[in-house]
């Protein structure tokens, strides 16, 4: 993981990969919790959201699991109790499964994968799984409803979001997130290198895309329609309590965060800062000093991408079911496929 | 007049939230952190009913006309002393208990309203909420101290005619 001057043994490695793991998706799962959801949402609404709990509501966090953790962990009795109890798990395993190809930095990362971005979409999905699971493993007429509902949503939006990374893998000639970063950051806008060539630019309608489609992912406002509360009372969470839930909500913002974090990797140049400033030109080049710094300048970008994620979610009213479906099927895909020939096109002539 | 352009709604909706978020940052929230600073209710808030009980004759119109029943009165008569030198002893009304139930009151001040001999009166005062149900049956005393809190009725309009 980090190159250190002594030899850390296999199994130490695995620890360091485990922390490491924990700490990339609790960390920015925490701070969007705190930052945007209770903070930015209620200056968003004029108001000063928690303040009692330590300095400004800093540890309203805290306060908030000791609440869930001592709740009553409920299962209903006609429930099917084994994978009731499971599901909440498989959806927080996919966020975990999904930070593991995200690079921190040029040897801070969890896997070299050739195919990362490939793996990384497969084991999204797995999320969906989880939630059909909960859906219908509550017996509850209101949890079946949202988990249909989820699947048909995330199938949908899963489409878009393949075909706009695809503009990207294209444009960078692979799927390693590790080496898309670098083609990034080596890159140049029309032979001009000056900040690499972050492909937000080039592929400005992919990111487009690509943000939708994770909004919808994420089942966040707009796309809120699975745990539509006016009507599905909580959706396929509505039978959880104490814990589970708990990992629920932990898996929505941590899903947020990582896909942020895959976005910044996709579009904004990941941990990378373009090569030609300290006269890098290889990744084998790449100072020691950016496995620390090339964390923080995720973060910074993960920050920033959630900023938009949370910001729409707070200001949009709901879309209706028919409108989400004819959405992503009719102007996202079309949208998505048009960018990808362009992209392709392009790719070829030049 | 040129026309402005034409922002998409989905932008103006963006805008509105960003700018409650630069208000709320730049002038602080429109909400008040109650237990620190307090809000200063209108002098006419509904806050609790205080009763002045020197004007009270236990007529019981007060307690009849509450909708949710909710005020006790027990009096008995008694002779109090001639008014004049020489005069008949006059018989008066006596309170003995005079109680509001604030856990049934629903604030529809309609006692207020019609007590005749203006024995009660609003106070803006909300605070008074207790651990215990049963202390929130005021008696006589309590909604007494709470006369020192009713407002000076403010001045009368010009042209108003007093009674």
């Amino acid at each position: 993981m980090i190159q250190l001057a002594i030899e850390i043994p296999y199994w130490g490695q695995s620890l360091l990969r485990v922390l490491g793991g924990l700490v990339a998706v609790l960390l920015p799962a925490g701070t969007i919790v705190y930052l945007f959801l209770f903070k930015m949402m209620s200056f968003m609404q004029s108001r000063l959201g928690p303040m009692e709990a330590g300095p400004y509501g800093s540890l309203q966090l805290v306060a908030e699991v000791g609440k869930w953790m001592q709740k009553e962990d409920l299962a209903p009795e006609a429930a099917d109790k084994s994978i009731f109890k499971i599901a909440p798990l498989v959806v927080l395993l996919s966020t975990f499964l999904l930070v593991v190809v995200i690079p921190f930095g040029p040897d801070a990362l969890f896997t070299d994968f050739e195919v990362g971005i490939f793996y990384g979409l497969a084991v999204a999905s797995v999320s969906v799984l989880g939630i059909l699971i909960a859906g219908w493993a509550s017996a509850n007429k209101y949890s079946l409803l949202g988990g249909l509902r989820a699947a048909g949503q995330l199938i949908a939006y899963e489409l878009p979001m393949v075909l706009a990374t695809l503009g990207v893998v294209i444009q960078a000639g692979s799927m390693n997130l590790q080496n898309i970063v670098v083609a990034q950051n080596t890159g140049e806008i029309f032979g001009w290198g000056g900040i690499g060539n972050p492909y937000i630019f080039t592929q400005f309608i992919g990111f487009l895309i690509f943000m939708i489609a994770v909004q919808a992912e994420l089942t966040q406002a707009p796309f809120d329609m699975p745990i539509a509360e006016s009507e599905l009372v909580s959706g396929y969470m509505t039978e959880y309590s104490g814990f589970r839930f708990l990992i629920f909500f932990i898996a929505e913002f941590a899903t947020a965060g990582v896909f942020a974090l895959i976005a910044s990797v996709l579009f904004l140049g990941g941990w990378g800062i373009p090569f030609d400033w300290f006269g890098w030109d290889t990744i084998d080049s790449v100072d020691n000093w950016m496995n620390v710094a090339g964390p923080l300048i995720m973060f910074t970008k993960m920050l920033v991408l959630t900023f938009i994620i949370m910001w729409v979610r707070f200001s949009f009213p709901r879309f209706r079911e028919d409108q989400l479906q004819t959405f992503a099927w009719k102007v996202l895909i079309p949208l998505a496929l048009a960018n990808t020939a362009i992209t392709a096109i392009f790719k070829v002539v030049f | 007049m040129p026309e402005k352009p034409k922002v998409p709604g989905l932008f103006k909706g963006l805008g509105v939230t960003l700018g409650i978020l630069k208000d709320t940052i730049v002038d602080g929230a429109n909400t008040v952190q109650y237990p620190h600073e307090k809000e200063a209710p209108p002098i006419r808030a509904r806050g609790v009913i205080a009763l002045h009980e020197d004007n009270c004759t236990a007529c019981m119109l007060c307690a009849r006309s509450c909708p949710d029943w909710c005020i006790y009165i027990e009096g008995h008569k008694q002779l109090a002393p001639p008014r004049r030198a020489g005069g008949k002893p006059r018989q008066v009304n006596h309170l003995d208990r005079f109680d509001i139930d604030y856990a049934l009151c629903m604030y529809c001040g309609i006692c207020v309203e019609v007590c005749p001999f203006d024995a009660l009166f609003w106070s803006p005062e909300y605070e008074y909420s207790e651990p215990k149900i049963a202390d929130l049956l005021h008696d006589k005393e309590k909604l007494g101290e709470w006369m020192e809190t009713v407002p000076e009725a403010p001045e009368l309009e010009a042209g108003a005619q007093k009674k």
